[in-house]
């Protein structure tokens, strides 16, 4: 059950790694990115509760915390030009 | 089954990323790879590297580089035609190509004699781990073995380490400021 959803999801990550490689924008990338870094954390989750140690939810919500941090620093660079 | 599909991603990942003239779109699929390869530790159950991986390869590196992106030029450098076709740049071109073969067929005998994946009898778990799965509860009181033996057992390993990158966080922020303006 687990494992068929986390193959599911991994499809949606190449469906949506095809958005990061073709573009055209980088825009279109960073979002592809976030989607991505989104959809690792969900078979993160998937993994855990296939494991059976539903502690590994900790561990997703800290990834989706940093999953961000890039977005962050791209949209300053494209914003301002520079990054101090 | 979702192993390989998680290690096709990484492989497409690479490959693209070294193909894109874009360098800020290269590390931006950088940090999908990182991202990917953090799900692939999970997977393997080395939870502190998955972790790692997801803070430092996804997280600070791709800031450093848009970082040094924002300071250097965002494309990469287009060789003409005639530049290409010189006989030195076709040289070159050769030879990296034949030291990357090279390198990567060595690695590849490298790992040829090594032991199964996971294998019970193989040197790394007959030696060493044994002794610290025992002892490591008695010896420290900490219930994770990896914490145990970053903190404890290697504790001044890990001091000159943070040490390190202590340093070199500092000197990054030194070489990153703004400069006053005279």
């Amino acid at each position: 059950m687990f494992d068929i959803a986390s193959i599911v999801v991994t499809f949606a990550i190449m469906l949506t790694l095809y958005r990061a490689i073709k573009g055209p924008t980088v825009y279109d990338r960073v979002l592809a990115a976030n989607a991505i870094g989104t959809k690792a954390v969900v078979i993160l989750v998937l993994i855990g509760f296939a494991y059976g140690r539903p502690h590994f939810l900790d561990l997703a919500v800290v990834y989706t915390l940093i999953n961000f941090i890039a977005t962050i620093a791209f949209l300053k660079y494209r914003e301002m030009g520079r990054l101090d | 089954m979702i192993d390989i599909l998680l290690l096709l991603i990484i492989v497409a990942c690479a490959i693209f990323a070294l193909f894109m003239k874009d360098l800020l779109s290269a590390t931006i699929i950088l940090g999908v790879y990182s991202f990917i390869m953090a799900t692939i530790f999970t997977r393997l159950n080395a939870v502190d590297v998955a972790f790692t991986e997801a803070s430092v390869g996804a997280g600070i590196t791709s800031v450093l580089m848009i970082a040094a992106l924002s300071r250097t030029k965002r494309y990469e450098y287009h060789y003409t035609k005639g530049q290409r076709k010189k006989p030195s740049a076709l040289f070159s071109k050769i030879m990296s190509l034949v030291l990357v073969i090279v390198t990567g067929a060595v690695l590849v005998y490298g790992t040829l004699d090594m032991p199964e994946f996971g294998d019970p009898e193989a040197p790394t778990n007959q030696h060493v781990s044994p002794r610290y799965i025992e002892e490591t509860h008695h010896d420290t009181g900490i219930n994770n073995m990896v914490t145990a033996v970053l903190a404890s057992y290697r504790g001044y390993d890990t001091l000159g380490e943070t040490t390190v990158i202590f340093t070199a966080g500092t000197a990054v922020i030194l070489l990153l400021r703004r400069k006053k303006k005279v």
